[in-house]
């Protein structure tokens, strides 16, 4: 099967043109690096199949960061039929560098003028002919947001893949000196013979300008004393350079209209990255965003609450088999309902995330962070990963692979479990609601996410002085442009996003639910039918595990309830909803009444399954992300954590008088 | 003609073109990938004293830390 790539600079449209071509549906955002890792799809074209990737974005070939490595690897290593250069038509200056590079590893290129629309918005003009005559490759104008070009586009790469050329590609005169030096390198390469590269010019430039990846190959072969002297730093700044003189060049001839104009996002920056209101600006969106999660959502909520226990009830009393009753009742309606419960704020918490990522604010919040953030010993860009978190802390972790120094990368992820995700919200909205009223429940839910955030900044600062000496790396960061977002996209952001709760729900957690449902009811007899937990199973358990949340006042079943969280953390609420039992009055009031805890218990509950273990998932990622021991240092340092805080809270509380 | 001075002492709304960049390889190689590449002109848009600045190059927008801001030297322009 034919393989073709998309490559391109970040945030050009990539992946949405992936989208386009595929029909997938993968994930796009408004700031650069949502994609780091490389993503398959088909199309069908004339007859012939066709396996595109998507690849994570770079600016040119000296990569440093694990995502740009992927896509540059993939590229020069895999050399795929057909490369699908994504260029950004409103910066064709900066985008142009990339394609001459590409041109020059040989590649089969085929450049797609993304963003066309906003070009022509602009009043840009720009001569498509003439950029094909004079690079030599196809260029096809698209609009990957609307799909406009798309069939241009497939076509283009159909007669490339059958090797209809277009012309002459061009070739770069780096100037005499230059030029020397790669007939010198070429001829040392005639002698070495090195397979699998482009060809021996692209082989001596990456050598000039000094590539790591090719040059490390060099070093142990024989003709690395003749290559040594031939490495220059002016020389590879020279390479650079004429590169780039050739791209202003060319855009001067192919733009033949640009008007200079102050943008909104000009506009936009002065206020959103205004040097006093900047951060008290980001806090106000942060404020916004969950206040919109929980008041949006609450009635929704309260509906699903009171449909399942309207159901249950009705099986209480239609279903005269006890056990399937109590099944049917106190299992799924009130284990899995007390899940679903929490469908809405969760979704409003992606779609107000999925807001904050299309509208382009998402990278400012670096930009002002930062300073404050290297105090901590925290880059810049950690910051992403820790916004991404709020939503899932998956995709948070593999965000820090943009973070070139491992140093700070491994910082960033160690981190993330703190940063309090999705499936915690349903934790603490169920106890807030039942031990705290009125405001102070939600003023006890918005210190969740301040003690998450504080915690990681705090361990981050630990980290940098115990584990990992030295400077923060420096901090670049291209911002995108601002744009207004479409109501459709972040509907089916949020949906792509938070279907995964659903998923979870219907499957594990419910299975979860089940075991739990079982184990406290059964001995039947013993229990009574459900009626008399002490005496089913899962009280063994329980009074195992009791002696160690004894001291924290907590109840053998919401110690037990924590061991369920490991899984997924709004598991601790099925197995809350389950071990309660429904009786028809919704699991808000059955826990208000039980008296498990007290509101200051309640409290130091919250923050415990805040901080304690990562889940599985968040698990499995690290594990893939980084060392193992940074993995089983994570994990322990947030069980003590999780301990010590708790206790802390407690204590506090019992220094004010609270109980 | 005009004084060479490092990019961070550059005012918001001042322009200036880059000289040569200082400073470890691996930085300087990026810059120049982004387009911060000697010859090209670049404009300060946002610039808070201790905090990073935003530049504007080749029409997008670079956020620089202020320690290499330091190392990018650029001659200002009128
Ligand atoms: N107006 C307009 N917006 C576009 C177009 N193509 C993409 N976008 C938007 O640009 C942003 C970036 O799109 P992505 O597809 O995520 O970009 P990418 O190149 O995959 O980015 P990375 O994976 O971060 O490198 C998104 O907000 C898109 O909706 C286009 O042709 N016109
Ligand atoms: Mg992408």
């Amino acid at each position: 099967m034919k393989v073709v790539a998309i490559v391109g600079n970040p945030n050009v449209g990539k992946t949405e043109l992936f989208n386009r071509l595929t029909g997938l549906n993968q994930h796009v955002g408004n700031w650069p690096g949502v994609t780091v890792e490389k993503k398959e799809g088909k199309y069908s074209y004339g007859g012939e199949e066709i396996n595109v990737i998507d690849l994570p974005g770079i600016y040119g070939f000296t990569t440093r960061s694990i995502d740009e490595k992927i896509a540059k690897n993939f590229i020069v290593k895999n050399r795929p039929d057909v490369v699908v250069d994504v260029i950004d038509s409103t910066n064709l200056e900066r985008n142009l560098y990339l394609a001459l590079l590409l041109i020059e590893s040989g590649a089969n290129v085929v450049i797609a003028l993304n963003m066309w629309d906003i070009a022509k918005e602009r009043g840009m003009e720009i001569d498509v002919r003439r950029f094909e005559g004079l690079l030599g490759v196809p260029v096809v104008p698209t609009v990957a947001t609307t799909g406009e070009g798309i069939e241009e586009l497939k076509k283009a790469i159909f007669r490339a893949l059958k090797g209809k050329k277009k012309g002459k590609k061009i070739k770069i005169d780096y100037g005499h000196e230059v030029e020397e030096k790669i007939k010198h390198i070429e001829k040392i390469l005639e002698r070495c013979r090195k397979d699998g590269y482009p060809s021996p010019r692209w082989v001596a430039l990456r050598i000039l300008e000094e590539d790591e990846d090719i040059l490390s190959e060099f070093r142990k072969g024989n003709y690395w004393k003749d290559i040594e002297k031939l490495l220059d730093e002016r020389i590879a700044g020279k390479i650079v350079e004429k590169r780039y003189e050739l791209c202003s060049k060319l855009a001067a001839e192919i733009i033949k209209e640009k008007k200079e104009v102050k943008t909104l996002t000009d506009i936009l920056d002065e206020i959103f990255l205004h040097k006093v209101l900047g951060i008290p600006i980001f806090m106000a969106i942060l404020y916004a965003m969950f206040q919109f999660t929980f008041s949006f959502s609450a009635p929704f909520s309260d509906g699903i609450s009171l449909f399942f226990s309207w159901l249950g009830n009705i099986a209480k009393s239609n279903i005269s088999n006890e056990v399937l009753a109590s099944f049917v009742a106190d299992g799924i309606c009130a284990g899995l309902g007390s899940v679903l419960v929490f469908v809405p704020p969760i979704f409003c918490l992606f779609f107000a995330l999925s807001i904050l990522e299309d509208s382009g604010y998402l990278a400012r919040v670096a930009f002002v962070m930062e300073k404050i953030l290297s105090k901590f010993g925290l880059h810049g860009k950690s910051f992403i990963p820790i916004l991404v978190g709020f939503g899932c802390n998956v995709p948070g972790i593999m965000a820090a692979r943009t973070i070139e120094n491992e140093s700070d990368r491994i910082i960033t992820i160690m981190i993330n479990p703190l940063i309090s995700c999705s499936a915690r919200l349903p934790v603490y909205a169920l106890i807030a609601g039942a031990v705290f009223h009125g405001y102070t429940a939600g003023a006890a839910i918005y210190s969740m996410y301040v003690l998450g955030i504080t915690l990681a900044v705090l361990m981050a600062l630990l980290l940098r002085k115990l584990l990992f000496k030295g400077e923060v790396s420096p901090f670049i960061l291209e911002l995108p442009r601002y744009t207004k977002p479409k109501l459709s996209t972040s509907i089916i952001h949020m949906w792509n996003r938070g279907k995964w709760f659903l998923i979870k729900a219907g499957t594990f957690i419910f299975i979860v639910v089940i075991i739990i449902w079982f184990l406290s009811v059964f001995p039947w007899e013993a229990t009574n039918g459900g009626k008399i937990i002490e005496n089913s199973y899962i009280a063994m358990f329980g009074r195992i595990v009791e002696p160690v949340f004894k001291p924290l006042g907590w109840s053998w079943q919401a110690g037990t309830a924590l061991f369920f969280g490991f899984l997924a953390k709004e598991s601790i609420v099925g197995a809350i909803g389950a071990l309660l039992g429904a009786e028809g009055e919704g699991v808000y009031n059955a826990l208000a009444n039980s008296n498990w805890f007290t509101p200051l218990t309640g409290f130091a509950y919250m923050a415990f399954v805040l901080i304690y273990f990562p889940c599985v998932a968040t698990l499995s990622v690290m594990l893939r992300e980084m060392k193992l021991k940074y993995t089983l240092l994570t994990v322990a340092y947030t069980v003590l954590l999780a301990f010590a805080v708790a206790f802390m809270i407690e204590f506090i509380g019992h220094l004010f008088g609270l109980s | 003609m005009n004084r060479i001075v490092p990019l961070s002492s550059l005012m918001s709304g001042e322009r200036g073109e880059v000289v040569e960049i200082v400073g470890g390889r691996g930085v300087i190689r990026r810059l120049y990938e982004m387009g911060l590449v000697p010859f090209s002109r670049v404009e300060v848009l946002i610039s808070h004293m201790p905090g990073p600045m935003l530049v504007k190059v080749n029409g997008s927008r670079i956020a620089i830390g202020r320690g290499i801001a330091m190392k990018i030297m650029v001659r200002k322009l009128p």
